[in-house]
């Protein structure tokens, strides 16, 4: 739309000065249509989140804002259920991601050998990741059913008793993480995968000549390597898991993640705060608390990685 | 077909797709045969990725009775065309799935637009500011967009377009991602000695982007596009908010689904098959590009 503003006319050429000057000026012109989109829709509500959790904001009438202060964190902050939220983000986070990527390490490396049909494996792989999370989440629902699930059908093949995947916390969660685990997990195989693959051969074929067991020079070539590979699927998986929504929210489709919140997210919390109970200032305050405790995260992934990677070196 | 691939995934797209003539051991480029325990474990992994599809259709497919009975049906039934009239007339699927070609095609459309001319003026233009606003992009792409969607929806609401199709598309445009991603597309496909041999001819910027940059970016372009599709068809947190069950994108329907209005089963699971059946076309005819632009993105990224 904007393309056509920008060319500069060539039917009749303006004078060589305003020709220069619009020459110049000819790169913002492209920036422009992703910057205006970007201050509009990316930039103003992140910046403006911070702004709002100090107001009474109603959903139904957001225009009207009430200076409240801090009262919206320390309300969150007396909340019980917040801090239900915040520990249930973090043990589904752990039982999600820590599986999930050390299964996406392995697959990987079984797919970096020379395979018939490694097409039909890494297309099959990422099957999940092309559904969406209500599809899935529908889906494992499903499964997971306490009276008619296959789940439940099949431990009891095994002789085990049906398991409440809904209202057991540790068994929601559970069932919560392996949705989470199933859609990403062939995602974060492929990544490893191109990670492996620029890994340069010569190295193995040294490690080779030295004698060195697939194993060994699994973890003495291909996990160096794979380092800045590694951190960056574990700061993806952190910010992914930290704002956690679908998945909890459609495992039973009701706002407060189960009846005694057992499997509600700081994701979903925000969203019952807003849209449950009509308080958009405190699901604003909610927003910033997980936006600080993602920065937190990331950047004591990366300092531990850093110190870590540091070590290997000094061996 | 292959065009479409990104560069580096080609090539080795191509020699995967001739089989494997010589099953000996040894090794070559520092990869070795796959063992049977190797092909053992991959075709399980395969069979739980797959499994979930499969049981959407045999799900939809049956009646809700079958689905309770014990043992469960294992196999498809009959049930589907029962089913899928119900999802109809029990959740707007029909106009849910209008709605979402219409936002994922303008996102699609509009990202990849947007991105190629940023993303060739981050390549290939020099300006002052350039780095400063490239930092800027490349710093928020982490910062997860749904911590912004407070204020987003009082924006929206103050314009007046909650329940309308352009408060999803307008926001679902913005692409860091795809900015640094054509970016990187560009720095390495199109030489510097091409845009200036045309600015000796007398070629405006323009002129330029239409006629040297844009064919030559096609392909990244269509990675990216396909990528964008699949996102903003899946795109979840921001339609249940923005839209509501009747102006829903098929995603906001599968909430609506699953929201306990509907208590059959195998309906439910007729409308996920419904919903899912576009991204699982486009993923059946372009799922190797899909895998060479996800694993392109990620030694870049």
């Amino acid at each position: 739309m904007t393309l056509t503003a920008t060319a500069p006319p060539r039917t009749t050429r303006p004078p060589a000065p305003l020709r220069r000057f619009l020459a110049r000026l000819s790169p913002y012109a492209y920036i422009t249509p992703f910057f205006a989109l970007f201050a509009a829709f990316g930039l103003f509500p992140l910046l403006y989140t911070a702004y709002v959790s100090l107001y009474r904001v109603e959903l139904q009438t957001p225009g009207q804002m009430e200076w409240r202060g801090l009262d919206n964190y320390t309300s969150l902050f007396g909340d019980e259920y917040f801090w239900t939220a915040l520990r249930n983000t973090f043990t589904i986070g752990v039982v999600s991601t820590v599986p999930q990527l050390l299964m996406a390490l392995g697959l990987a490396h079984l797919l970096h050998y020379k395979l018939r049909g490694r097409t039909f494996f890494r297309v099959t792989m990422l099957l999940p990741y092309a559904t969406s999370v209500a599809a899935a989440t529908l889906v494992f629902a499903q499964l997971f059913g306490r009276d008619f699930g296959l789940i439940n059908y099949l431990l009891g093949l095994a002789g085990i008793d049906p398991v409440d995947w809904q209202s057991g916390t540790v068994a929601s969660q559970i069932a919560v993480s392996t949705i989470v685990t199933w859609r990403w997990t062939g995602y974060n195989a492929l990544i490893y995968l191109a990670g492996m693959q620029s890994i340069p051969a010569d190295l193995y074929e040294a490690a080779e000549l030295d004698g060195a067991s697939r194993w060994r020079q699994f973890l003495h070539v291909t996990l160096p390597g794979l380092r800045p590979t590694v951190l960056f699927t574990i700061v993806v998986s952190t910010i992914g898991a930290t704002q956690l929504f679908g998945e909890p929210l459609l495992f039973e489709g009701s706002v407060s993640g189960g009846i005694s919140h057992q499997y509600q997210t700081l994701g979903l919390y925000m969203y019952e705060q807003g849209w449950g109970f009509f308080h958009l200032g405190r699901a604003a305050a909610t927003a910033w608390v997980m936006f600080l405790l993602i920065v937190l995260l990331v950047l004591g992934n990366t300092f531990v990685a850093r110190r870590r990677g540091g070590k290997e070196t000094e061996r | 077909m292959t065009t479409l691939a990104a560069p580096q995934p080609t090539r080795e797209a191509e020699t995967s797709s001739r089989p494997a003539r010589r099953p000996r051991g040894g090794r070559a480029g520092g990869q070795q045969h796959g063992g049977r325990v190797a092909y053992a474990v991959l075709v399980v992994a395969a069979l739980f990725s797959a499994f979930p599809f499969y049981w959407t259709i045999v799900a939809a497919t049956r009646s809700n009775a079958e689905l309770a009975a014990s043992p469960p049906a294992l196999l498809p039934g009959g049930n589907l065309m029962h089913n899928f009239r119900q999802v109809l007339e029990q959740a707007d699927i029909g106009k849910a799935l209008l709605n979402s070609l219409v936002v994922s095609g303008s996102v699609t459309v509009g990202t990849v637009l947007c991105s190629t001319l940023a993303g060739f003026a981050f390549a290939k233009l020099r300006f002052r500011g350039r780095n400063a606003l490239l930092a800027l992009t490349i710093g928020t792409m982490m910062i997860p967009p749904q911590l912004g969607v407070i204020p987003l929806f009082m924006l929206i609401a103050r314009l007046h377009w909650v329940n309308q199709l352009q408060a999803v598309i307008l926001p679902g445009l913005v692409s860091a991602f795809g900015v640094f991603f054509m970016r990187q597309y560009l720095l390495q496909a199109l030489p510097d000695e091409l845009i200036e041999a045309a600015r000796v001819d007398g070629a405006s910027t323009a002129r330029i982007f239409w006629s040297i940059v844009v064919p030559i970016a096609r392909p990244g372009m269509a990675v990216l596009g396909i990528l964008t599709f699949m996102a903003s068809w899946n795109d979840f947190f921001w339609p249940i908010i923005a839209l509501t069950s009747q102006e829903p994108t098929v995603q906001v329907a599968l909430r609506q689904l699953g929201g306990g209005y509907v208590h059959d089963q195998s309906v439910i699971m007729a409308g996920t098959l419904l919903g899912t059946l576009p991204v699982l076309v486009v993923f059946g005819l372009l799922g190797r590009q899909i895998v060479g632009g996800i694993m392109q993105g990620a030694v870049k990224g």
